[in-house]
This record gives structure tokens, C-alpha cells and sequence, in this order.
């Protein structure tokens, strides 16, 4: 009997320690969650990179046209 | 060949018109008839066979690339054809006020669009490729 009452708290105190755990990891994920802002700066500069071809786009295909000797 | 078509047509606005108007004809013309010249300008042999045979390819950032290893000749003319499209492209790219990166890659997307079928280019994930009759596979940023 005093085995199993003990098991009882035992378990009572596990089972707070879980809650705490997960509620640890809980925090742990809301933090890891803030990291992505980079990935916006990469597609601004494909967005950019890709306007300066649009624009580049008409001379440069005159310029090979105009040196076949080296293309 | 489109080019030399054009040629033509200025010329005949000024038929049966006064000397000064023939002049501003020719003046006209004559450099329409002089840039097709330049373009009709031969790739060096080496270059020309080694494209040929797959030996060399279009890379994505502009330049020749080197598909096998190269002979020391092929070396020497690629590596002169590199260094030359390196001045045009720094001179037309300051003319448009972009970085020669940007002029050097805008081109390199209209080079690999250009190869023909048997043709290599190198692909987004940076492996050679051999041109077929589809289109290339290309930077998501080439038009």
C-alpha cells in the first residue's frame, strides 16, 4: 500500500514535470518561429535582379548580335 | 539576315530627290550597311569546332565554360574570347548604368536561349546540359 501511494505522488510529480517540459518546448517553438526574415531579402532580390534583366534584355541582344566573331 | 533587309529600306523615301537629300541617304545607310559587316565577323575555327563537339558550353553567368578538359589551344581561345566579353559587356554595361554582372548574366540568359540543338549549357543547378529541340533549361530571372 505505502508502495502504491508513493507510486501516486510519483506520478502526480512526473506528470507536473511533463507539463513544465512541454511547456518549455512550447516557448522553445514560439522563438524559432521569429527566424525567418531573411528569406523576404533573397526574393526582393530576385525581384530586382530580374527588372535589371527585363531592362538589360534589348541591348544585350543587340550587343551579340553585333559581335558574333566572340558568341 | 533580317538586318540586311532593312538596309533598303531608307534609301527609297530619297529616290529622284535633290544631291543634299542622296547625301542624308547615305548617310543614313552607310552605317546600317556597316554594323551587318562586323556581324558577319567568324567565330575562330578552334571555338567554332570545340562548340561543336560539345567540348565547350554557354555557362549562365555570360561566359565559355569548359565541358571536358581543354587543349592548351582551346585554353588559349576561349580564355581570349572570355577576357573580350568581359571588356564588351563592362562597356555596354556602364553605357546602361548596370554592374557588368548584371550585363554579363542578362546575356548569359539570351546566349543559352540561342544554343543550338547539340549545343552545351550549363543549367540552374550548375550541370551541363546538351541543347535539344526544346527550350533550355533556364535562371527563373531570363525572360
Amino acid at each position: 500500500m505505502r508502495y502504491g501511494m508513493n507510486e501516486g505522488w510519483g506520478a502526480a510529480r512526473t506528470g507536473g514535470l511533463v507539463l513544465l517540459a512541454a511547456g518549455a518546448l512550447a516557448l522553445g517553438g514560439c522563438i524559432s518561429v521569429k527566424a525567418p526574415d531573411k528569406p523576404i531579402v533573397i526574393e526582393l532580390n530576385i525581384n530586382i535582379k530580374q527588372e535589371v534583366v527585363y531592362r538589360l534584355a534589348g541591348d544585350a541582344s543587340q550587343t551579340i548580335d553585333k559581335n558574333k566573331d566572340i558568341f | 539576315m533580317a538586318r540586311m533587309t532593312m538596309k533598303l529600306r531608307p534609301s527609297r523615301p530619297f529616290a529622284g530627290r535633290s544631291l543634299a537629300g542622296r547625301l542624308a541617304a547615305a548617310a543614313l545607310v552607310l552605317p546600317l550597311v556597316a554594323a551587318p559587316l562586323a556581324a558577319f565577323a567568324q567565330r575562330d575555327p578552334v571555338y567554332a569546332a570545340a562548340r561543336e563537339a560539345g567540348q565547350v558550353g554557354e555557362k549562365m553567368d555570360g561566359y565559355l565554360g569548359y565541358v571536358t578538359p581543354p587543349s592548351a589551344a582551346l585554353k588559349a581561345v576561349v580564355e581570349d574570347i572570355n577576357l573580350k566579353r568581359r571588356a564588351l559587356y563592362s562597356d555596354k554595361a556602364q553605357a546602361q548604368k548596370a554592374t557588368v554582372e548584371e550585363y554579363a548574366f542578362t546575356s548569359g540568359c539570351l546566349l543559352i536561349a540561342q544554343t543550338r540543338p547539340g549545343e552545351k549549357y550549363q543549367a540552374p543547378d550548375g550541370s551541363w546540359q546538351t541543347r535539344t529541340a526544346a527550350a533550355p533549361q533556364r535562371d527563373s530571372r531570363c525572360l
